[in-house]
């Protein structure tokens, strides 16, 4: 087993919201407390509904905004602000809206070079366009692409662009924020190949962020199941899949419409619809919708807990199955 | 005789460089009772057909039939005004985003008396009483006080439900849900799609999905019609659908499902689907498909027998002469 | 996996007719407009006069034939085709003022836009990007500003500053820079909240290259509008602070100076005022229109496909 990349350790950010002149502000916790590694070669998923948090978990790991709590590492390093102009080589971000990722007034070839102009003085300008045609070629774009813009390409051309610019100073993880879920069906598959295929080529680490549990079940090595800002779930792909120890994630997993047409299924109805992230109830934060509540989910946060597959549930499913 | 019948219909965009065809040659039956979905990727002309029959098209759109009837009336030959007694009242539909669809400005019970008001005539009280029972069928938990709630203090799902009350106002016989829950959680989605299930058990309306979900098509759907760059190119019942696609864009487009994956890498279906630049000659997407051959990309095939699931190819996969041979 | 590779290669090119480039779908919304046409039409033949405008007019503008003050036009009783429109109180070619001022309109919509533009753009995007308090403090500035009627502020600048083209220009210029200001900063801050500027972040982009290079050349499309509406204003304060004297000084041949030089022969000599308030009024007209045909082609949600 290699050594994680990337180690994040009760990671947690906070807002203050609201207020105005005379209002009083208030904290939104976004994301409270999560941990988790990024290996080398390996995808992390993170899945949950809007508002979990998610999204600002991979602004983080991007350096895009800074941990309240908590601390992340890059290979060992604590990263601190002060350092991100240095670090943000090895981490690059792709958005979920192609249309809105690309620069619309650049060329293919300026919005590729950019990375390389800004972070590699020394390059010199054939380097520059000479990696830039490669990467494109990389990702099954075309050399003469390198002149056009955006507004020429398709979603899922503009995708890979995007996972082009990403690639161009050669990060160690990337993070894929929703990465195929504006993309047409017959593009999203090509999309996750190339995605895997460059992973395989350069050992990339990938934390994935999706609502698609289908997607997920498709590409993602370990899971992190998040609700409310706080992991509830968090192991091995399979494991998850075949025993969802938290109700949540169960629900989750049979929410999700599959493809087969008449299948025999007990599909668990939740009830009610996501609490706000500005009152998240006292206890788990589930406990409001969940359908085995007992008193004391109202009362303590239950921790995440057992081993590798491990989840935060005071009356876990399925603990006999799992062994 | 079918509650909604629709022959040869045609759109047609102009545009900054000509004419642009979203919609080519459909045609559509819904019966009463039934769940219709219309699957596709963008660019499909899923949603324009459907705007189209609502009329609801901006200026640029030339809409060309052969026959458009709903509930054996002509809305061809029809006049505005009798067009509007019915789009609304017997016709109704829904839309992808609950919040913009929602006026702002008024609470959800103000907008839904008014519409109420404005097609039923109802009193004051009648109205008052009538949306506290649609809240109360669609699932709104305590009614009477989300009826003084505005669009922004509610979810997207309650939204939602707000506009199906609203649709389901005048007791429609059919309801156009166009990506109804495309923009809700799955868990919502989920709560939204029995609903719908459901008021549809309950009314014996005719229900037409529009989406581009193939999950959402397996477990809510009960007919499936296929669009491809504005053409129809299969329809079948959704268990035959699924296990025995005959147009080879629907069998690609179900081997690419990430959920269907066998191997590491996903069957993928290259190319993308032909804009206005680009329309081939023949079958629309014979540039994509691996069967295609030069008499698919000469001529367009027209669509094959009930049989075949009414699939415009030359080759239908999946059927006894291609395992024959 | 090479399968797949082979198969992304395919996959991914679009080639056949290419879509229409940008400049063609420009000109295709912008022809829509008839009267945007006409207006760019009038307004090449305004600037092709301001450029050589010395070279075409028929006679020196400056220059006095004191046999003739007061000429009708040509194809009035008494008019003579040697002056086609007449000549003013000291004997001076209506016509050939009336080109060589074009010059002066036009010098004075491309100094005050220009002066106008780079100063607001600048201080918008700095507004877009500075912290709160900053942008407060900016903004209540430029609200003052908004808050005087803007002729009045233009004419107290002028009469602080001393009457004369410059000064105008000047006053006019700091009198429009709030507009420019707003629009910026607006367009700013919506362009602020797209992936692609997260993404130059990311890439490590510093301020200044954020502002110039990632985010103003997305702005430019409102301001490009807000510059040609705003010419048309400045020609029509310029004439209007030239009618009170504050402008341009005679014998400039400006014409809002020439309506006010005018003005006492109103009665006996129609052309002298009409003429120069018809080259004022034609040209502000066809450049409004011009304006509105530019907005509809560039502002992408007034599009209509």
């Amino acid at each position: 087993m290699t050594d994680p990349v990337m180690q994040a350790r009760a990671l947690e950010r906070h807002y203050n919201v609201g207020g105005g002149l005379f209002g009083k502000t208030r904290v939104l916790r976004a994301v409270g407390g999560v941990d988790f590694d990024l290996t080398p070669g390996k995808t992390l998923a993170v899945v949950g509904e809007s508002g979990c948090g998610k999204s600002t978990l991979a602004r983080m790991v991007a350096m895009i905004e800074e941990p309240t709590e908590g601390t992340l590492s890059l290979d060992g390093k604590p990263v601190l602000p002060e350092d991100w102009a240095d670090l943000r080589k090895s981490v690059q971000i792709v958005f979920q809206d192609p249309y809105g990722s690309l620069n619309p007034r650049q060329r293919i070839g300026a919005i590729l070079e950019e990375p390389l102009i800004i972070n590699r003085k020394e390059m010199s300008k054939e380097d520059r366009q000479a990696k830039g045609r490669d990467m494109l070629r990389l990702v099954g774009l075309r050399p003469e692409h390198y002149d056009r813009y955006p507004h020429m390409f398709s979603g899922g051309q503009r995708q890979r662009i995007a996972i082009a610019r990403a690639l161009m100073l050669d990060p160690k993880v990337v993070v894929l924020d929703e990465p195929v879920s504006a993309l047409d069906l017959s593009i999203q598959s090509s999309i996750l190949n190339l995605l895997r295929e460059l992973q395989e080529r350069l050992h990339l680490a990938y934390l994935f962020i999706s609502h698609d549990l289908s997607v997920v079940r498709h590409v993602a090595d370990d899971l992190i199941v998040m609700y409310l800002g706080r992991a509830v779930e968090k192991g091995p792909k399979a494991d998850v899949f075949a025993n969802p120890m938290h109700p949540y994630t169960k629900a989750l997993l049979s929410a999700t419409p599959r493809t087969t047409p008449n299948a025999a299924k007990e599909r668990i109805k939740l009830i009610g619809e996501l609490p706000s992230p500005m009152a998240i109830p006292d206890g788990c934060p589930f406990a409001p919708r969940c359908w085995k509540v007992q008193p004391d989910c109202r009362a303590t946060v239950p921790a995440l807990s057992g081993g590798a597959h491990s989840a935060a549930c005071f009356y876990p499913e399925g603990e006999a199955a799992s062994e | 005789m079918s509650l909604l019948r629709i022959r040869n219909l045609s759109v047609d965009f102009a545009t900054a460089s000509g004419a642009f065809r979203a919609v080519d040659a459909v045609d559509q039956d819904v019966d009463t009772g039934e769940i219709l979905a219309i699957v596709g990727e963008s660019g499909s002309g899923k949603s324009v057909s459907m705007l189209a029959l609502m009329g609801l098209l901006p200026w640029t759109a030339t809409i060309t039939a052969d026959e458009m009837s709903f509930d054996g009336k002509d809305l061809l030959r029809m006049d505005t005004r009798a067009k509007r007694r019915i789009i609304g009242n017997d016709l109704a539909m829904i839309f992808q985003e609950p919040m913009s669809s929602l006026n702002p400005c008024f609470t959800v019970g103000w907008q839904i008396k008014e519409s109420l008001r404005y097609h039923l005539g109802l009193d004051r009280r009648a109205r008052h009483a009538r949306a506290i029972e649609l809240f109360e069928q669609v699932g709104i938990p305590d009614p009477e006080k989300r009826l003084a709630a505005f669009p922004h203090q509610m979810s997207g799902g309650m939204n939602q439900r707000v506009m199906i009350a609203m649709a389901i106002a005048c007791k429609p016989k059919l309801l156009i849900a166009d990506e109804p829950t495309t923009a809700l959680d799955v868990t919502i989605q989920a709560q939204i799609l029995d609903l719908l299930a459901s008021l549809r058990d309950e009314t014996g309306m005719g229900l037409v999905l529009i989406t581009h979900d193939m999950g959402v098509v397996a477990e809510t759907a009960e007919r499936v019609s296929v669009q491809y760059a504005g053409q129809k190119v299969e329809e079948q019942p959704v268990v035959d659908l699924f296990a025995t696609p005959h147009h080879p864009y629907t069998a690609a487009l179900l081997d690419a499902l990430p959920e269907r994956a066998t191997d590491k890498f996903l069957p993928t279906i290259p190319g993308v689907v032909p804009g206005q630049f680009d329309r081939p000659k023949g079958c629309l997407f014979s540039p994509r498909c691996k069967f295609a051959d030069a008499k698919c990309k000469a001529t367009p095939p027209p669509p094959l027998g009930a049989d075949l699931g009414f699939a415009r190819c030359f080759y239908p996969v999946n059927s006894d002469e291609r395992i024959a041979s | 996996m090479t399968d797949t590779t082979s198969n992304e290669g395919q996959g991914a090119p679009v080639d056949g007719p290419e879509r229409p480039g940008q400049l063609r779908e420009f000109w295709f919304y912008f022809r829509e407009n008839r009267g945007a046409v006409i207006g760019l039409w009038i307004f090449a033949v305004f600037a092709f006069l301001a450029l050589f405008g010395p070279w075409i007019a028929p006679h020196d503008p400056t220059a006095q034939a004191r046999d003739f003050t007061l000429l009708p036009p040509a194809w009035q009783e008494g008019g003579s085709w040697t002056y086609v429109l007449g000549t003013d109180p000291l004997g001076r070619d209506m016509l050939s003022r009336l080109i060589v001022g074009a010059r002066y309109s036009f010098f004075v919509g491309v100094v005050v836009v220009t002066v106008a533009a780079s100063g607001g753009i600048i201080i918008g995007l700095l507004t877009g990007f500075a912290p709160k308090w900053v942008d407060s403090i900016i903004m209540r500035v430029m609200d003052i500003i908004l808050a005087f009627p803007s002729l009045l502020l233009a004419l107290v600048l002028v009469a602080i500053l001393g009457p004369s083209l410059t000064n105008a220009m000047i006053a006019i210029a700091i009198v429009l820079q709030p507009h420019y200001v707003r629009l910026t900063r607006a367009s700013v801050m919506s362009e602020l909240q797209k992936d692609y500027v997260t993404s130059a972040r990311v890439a490590g982009a510093g301020l200044g290259r954020l502002m110039f290079v990632t985010v103003l050349p997305n702005c430019l499309a409102p301001i490009i509008v807000q510059a040609a509406l705003s010419f048309s204003t400045a020609i029509l304060d310029a004439a209007a602070l030239g009618f009170l004297g504050m402008g341009a000084q005679p014998p400039t041949p400006e014409w809002g100076t020439m309506l006010a030089e005018a003005r006492e022969f109103i009665l006996r000599a129609w052309w002298v005022v009409t003429f120069p308030g018809l080259a004022i009024l034609v040209t502000v007209l066809a450049i409004n229109l011009m304006g509105d045909g530019l907005r509809d082609a560039l502002d992408p949600k007034l599009k209509r496909s």
